[in-house]
């Protein structure tokens, strides 16, 4: 083997000696494209995992973690939910459309393989800024794709978030979620047990598409990369709800031993890491392996990243009655091989043995690494902001309708209006709420989810941006009535070798750790994405924080539209003059500066311990956070649901106007409720020690701002709403 | 009266139809296999929506040289009662069953709204129980609902009463800013001579309960249940 | 061994609302002269058959049947024998 052999897959010369030292001999060539994808970062973790360790997991209602498929929490009457996110960034930035189904793909068959039916998928987009033409085309690519593959699997999509800046210009991020339920007796795990299993092959033929996809997801973009467009695969979501459909009714019946979907580093990764989950071996036959073209070789087949493929092992005795279920669907299944009990992953084809090393070697002892870590320079800049020298908010109503209309704050619904976000029936809330809502049927239960980050916080200050990703997750499962139960995160970042780089990691996952900690929500699995840089430019570091949230009775939900004239509007919380990281200081002065707006977790978890129990107690008539934006926008956008006006005076209390109106301090929700309400409410707000004001009232047609007395806003709902609703179509034309 | 709901590879809105059936309305109902070659024991039989066969080719083009299909036609001839929903109004649609084509909206892209439907004839099997000018409030959500017909053809549907809904406006308003995929005249849905076969694009059974949003479409499940009431 | 190479096309009758968005983007991206794009899909049938003729006849009747929806599509296919 020659050094350029292994460089060329991506493999360190140390790595290549430590492989040879593993199996006592040099490797052949499949053997080293074998270890190459699965000790490649996206499979390994190898930069990440020392630091992913320090991660709280562990949790009363957690009944898996990391490790597997996907982490599964207990939500009692023997019912469990499974959900997990997963980036799929590089084949996004190659091609959109295909690069974003199979991420949805490929998530689906994370939690069906755990034996959860899919209920609902999330996603968080993150694109360059729309004036650039291939902005564009990726951001259509990616919302049709996500579309063609959700909406034809029959699977809701409910919720997400959308995001535009120069930074993910070259290097888009495309982190699909999905949310699935199973009974907890039916928990199914990627395991290869049981000697003399035979190990079941079913799907899509196996073709040479997507071939060192991991690896390179493990790599930074460049012009080069759009040369590497084979390494992209073709999804085929049909295929996939008849997978879905015959997998579950195996599982449900008892008649699956272990099963994995194949994805990343295919037929490699499915095999090693069941056997190495279970402390077996497998033997495989490569022939056996239906293919879409001739003449592949065992690398090939070994590497292949054909989408719509699962593994599976079966008790002898079940073998013929799986095959028989998967041709009911419609599917070829072929037995490829057996479970051994010497640990050795051994592959043939044509009977001549072509692989033959320790599964566990692959999937478990890649190096670990600690990489260099160093704050970065630039913080040092962006943390001089001056307020003195920027003007306070003139006016403030051209200010408002600017906010409104920022793509990163205008209404999504062109992008959901494409989405499927009805079917299966059970959505409660749909989407432009703070949280989608489902319905679980047969039972009074409800789930709340959501993805959130704001990415501009954690650039510029990682630690504090991260712990804010998860409060701002938590704070929306709240408003809409749920309990915050785990989180699964989908940690995007540039090259880890970069010591700067590695510090944002460090810096976030550490905030993300303690906000987790605080509110009692395990991380029970997710992804990590490093690489994300174009030409060198590494994207904000963007650890998105899935989330979801349980409603004993999902009757006692809440939205963020005003729902009737003459409510009172209660602003719980406390407003500073905070504007760094701001959205009003990025779109109306061209900043993005300062240090993220401070917060506190006590103070955030006595929002929640008002905010729940006030919506269960039906005190509520809605609720939303605030965020980017702030005060003005949040009440403009609950005013657009049924299009009630408000009418509302704030003091500034020597803040100023800019800050009170459209800062961004954390913490904070703006609720409605009924005129005979209101003491209920402030008394429980005061028992909590959470700061609430009667800062105005809903009705009209128009919104009206006072601040000391004097009008600021005076605007007509519709003339807002029409800004906001109509700012993303607009500039797609 | 006992309803079936067939279940074509790639059906998704089967368990909604299904849902809506037996637990909002309270009546009996079983799926139907696509491989099944009859439909005997069912007095309606639903075509839901979804993507049969990953919708391949042209939506409904493959769905309906299905087995069940064959059945089902002979159903329909006799009078039997038969709702395609979205993708079950592109089989129908394919089958022969209703005249017309379904093809891409106009915008080009999957939209999912809801809409509101004028209620053109209400002397259908589907339509019986609802009260004159009573607009219906159903969401749609397809990329493939731009319905066509030549104009000989639409003729003789206007005339014989073959069109059954209409996309209008909250106030009920027929208008192109009410329609939503480029329908030709805002055709919604549409049956057939004999009114016992209606196909629509928007989904009634996403629209049976409050807490969707609307109840207009259990309005016609009713509608069926109080005509084959009152045919027996 | 005969393979089918059959266009399927929107009758004129029809508007293409595809052809149309491609039509609208070559005219932005300068091409002035443009005056129809038409959108279609072109299908290979790769079959046996006895002689021309009956290929031709199958080939019509698959068209007819399955590959084409009459109501809205027109066709064309040419027969090469392999």
């Amino acid at each position: 083997m020659r050094a350029e052999d292994w460089r060329k897959m991506g493999l360190k010369d140390e790595e290549y000696l430590l492989i040879t030292e593993i199996i006592g001999r040099d490797p052949n060539y499949v053997e080293l494209g074998m270890y190459s994808v699965m000790w490649s970062e996206h499979c390994s973790y190898k930069n990440s995992k020392e630091v992913l360790r320090t991660l709280p997991t562990k949790g009363e209602r957690v009944l898996q973690g990391p490790g597997e498929n996907a982490g599964i929490v207990d939500i009692g009457d023997g019912l469990a939910v499974c959900f997990k996110i997963e980036s799929h960034n590089h084949p996004s930035a190659i091609e959109p459309y295909q690069g974003a189904a199979t991420g949805v793909g490929g998530i689906i068959r994370d939690i069906f393989t755990m034996g959860a039916r899919p209920i609902a998928l999330l996603n968080s987009l993150r694109f360059g800024t729309l004036e650039d033409v291939r902005a564009r085309y990726i951001f259509n690519g990616v919302v049709s794709g996500i579309a063609g593959y959700g909406n034809c699997i029959g699977i809701p999509t409910v919720g997400g978030e959308v995001y535009f800046d120069p930074c993910y210009q070259g290097n888009p991020l495309v982190n699909a979620m999905c949310v699935g339920l199973l009974e907890t007796d039916k928990i199914k795990r990627g395991q290869a047990s049981g000697t003399g299993n035979p190990v079941v092959l079913v799907g899509a033929r196996t073709g040479r598409d997507g071939m060192h996809g991991v690896t390179f997801a493990s790599e930074e973009l460049s012009a080069a990369s759009e040369e590497k467009r084979p390494a992209v695969q073709v999804g085929d979501p049909f295929m996939e709800k008849l997978l879905l459909e015959a997998c579950l009714e195996l599982i449900y019946n008892d008649d699956v031993v272990g099963i994995q979907d194949l994805g990343g580093a295919g037929l490699t990764c499915a095999t090693s890491e069941m056997a190495s989950r279970a402390g077996t071996g497998l033997e495989i036959e490569l022939e056996r392996v239906p293919c879409r073209e001739q003449g592949m070789t065992p690398y090939e087949i070994m590497l292949s990243e054909s989408q719509e493929r699962m593994l599976m092992v079966v008790l002898p005795e079940k073998e013929e009655k799986v095959h028989e279920v998967f041709r009911r669907w419609g599917l070829t299944s072929t037995t490829i091989g057996q479970v051994t009990g010497d640990g050795i992953l051994r592959v043939r084809m044509g009977g001549k043995v072509v692989a033959e090393v320790p599964a566990r070697s692959l999937a478990e002892d890649a190096p670990v690494y600690c990489p260099a870590f160093i704050e970065p320079a630039y913080l040092r800049m962006t943390a001089q902001l001056q307020l003195a020298e920027i003007p306070d908010s003139g006016d403030a109503e051209k200010v408002l309708l600017q906010l409104l209309s920022a793509p990163n704050i205008a209404s999504k619904e062109w992008v959901w209006q494409q989405y499927d976000y009805m079917v299966r029936t059970c959505t409660v809330v749909l989407p432009g709420s703070d949280a989608a809502v489902l319905r679980l049927r047969g039972t009074k239960k409800g789930l709340a989810m959501t993805v959130d980050c704001n990415s501009r916080y954690v650039f510029l200050d990682p630690y504090l941006g991260g712990k804010i990703a998860v409060a701002e997750a938590a704070r929306n499962l709240v408003c809409s009535g749920g309990e915050p139960l785990a989180v699964t995160d989908c940690l995007n970042f540039g090259n880890p070798e970069k010591a700067e780089i590695f510090w944002q990691f460090r810096k976030a996952v550490e905030g993300i750790s303690e906000a987790c900690l605080a509110f009692a929500t395990p991380v029970i699995g997710g992804n990590v994405s490093f690489y994300n840089e174009t030409n060198g430019e590494a994207i904000y570091p963007t650890p998105t924080v899935g989330m979801v949230g349980l409603l004993e009775d999902v009757e006692k939900r809440c939205t963020q539209e005003f729902k009737a004239d003459g409510d009172l509007i209660v602003l719980l919380g406390e407003t500073y003059e905070e504007l760094g990281g701001s959205e009003y200081l990025a779109t109306v002065h061209g900043m993005v500066a300062g240090r993220p707006p401070a917060l506190e977790l006590d103070k955030e978890k006595a929002l929640h311990k008002l905010v729940l129990p006030a919506i269960g107690q039906g005190m509520l008539n809605s609720a939303h956070d605030l965020s980017e934006g702030g005060l003005a926008v949040a009440l403009a956008e609950c005013s657009f649901g049924q299009n009630i006006g408000a009418s509302v005076e704030l003091s500034s209390k020597g803040l100023r106007h800019d800050s009170l109106l459209f800062g961004e301090s954390q913490s904070r929700v703006v609720v409605s409720v009924a005129t005979d309400k209101v003491e209920m409410l402030l008394a429980l707000a005061a028992q909590e020690n959470v700061p609430a004001a009667v800062i105005g009232k809903t009705g009209g047609n128009s919104f009206l701002v006072t601040v000391d007395g004097r009008e600021l806003i005076n605007l007509p709902i519709e003339k807002m709403k029409t800004a906001w609703r109509e700012a993303i179509g607009c500039l797609l034309k | 009266m006992k309803f079936g709901v067939v279940v074509f590879p790639g059906s998704n809105c089967d368990l909604d139809a299904y849902h809506l059936v037996k637990d909002v309305l309270g009546e009996q109902v079983d799926y139907i296999w696509h491989q099944e070659e009859s439909v005997a024991g069912f007095d309606c039989i639903v075509l839901p929506g979804g993507f049969s066969y990953g919708d391949y080719l042209r939506c409904g083009a493959i769905a309906r040289f299905s087995p069940v299909m064959k059945s089902v036609v002979s159903f329909a001839g006799g009078g039997g009662l038969v709702l395609g929903i979205c993708n079950g109004f592109q089989v129908l649609l394919e089958a022969g069953l209703l005249p017309g084509a379904l093809y891409r909206n106009i915008n080009l892209q999957f939209r999912c709204l809801f809409t509101h439907l004028k209620v053109e004839n209400l002397q259908t099997p589907f339509t019986v129980g609802l009260e004159a000018g009573r607009l219906l409030k159903i969401p749609i959500a397809h990329g493939e609902g731009n319905y066509y017909a030549d104009p000989d053809t639409l003729r003789r549907m206007e005339k014989s009463g073959q069109i059954v809904f209409r996309y209008a406006t909250a106030n009920g308003e027929v208008t192109d800013t009410a329609n939503p995929n480029g329908s030709l005249a805002n055709i919604a849905g549409v049956c057939n001579e004999m009114k016992n076969v209606l196909g629509m694009m928007p989904h009634p059974e996403r629209a049976g309960e409050a807490a969707l949003g609307s109840e207009d479409g259990r309005l016609i499940f009713k509608s069926i249940l109080k005509s084959w009431e009152g045919s027996r | 061994m005969w393979k089918a190479e059959i266009r399927v096309l929107l009758k004129k009758s029809v508007l293409d609302p595809q052809g149309q968005a491609v039509e609208n983007a070559l005219g932005s991206l300068g091409y002035g002269n443009v005056q129809d794009v038409r959108i279609g899909k072109y299908l290979e049938v790769s079959f046996d058959a006895g002689s021309r003729q009956e290929a031709e006849a199958q080939v019509r009747e698959m068209s007819e049947r399955l590959l084409t929806n009459p109501v809205i599509e027109d066709y064309t296919f040419e027969l090469v024998e392999e």
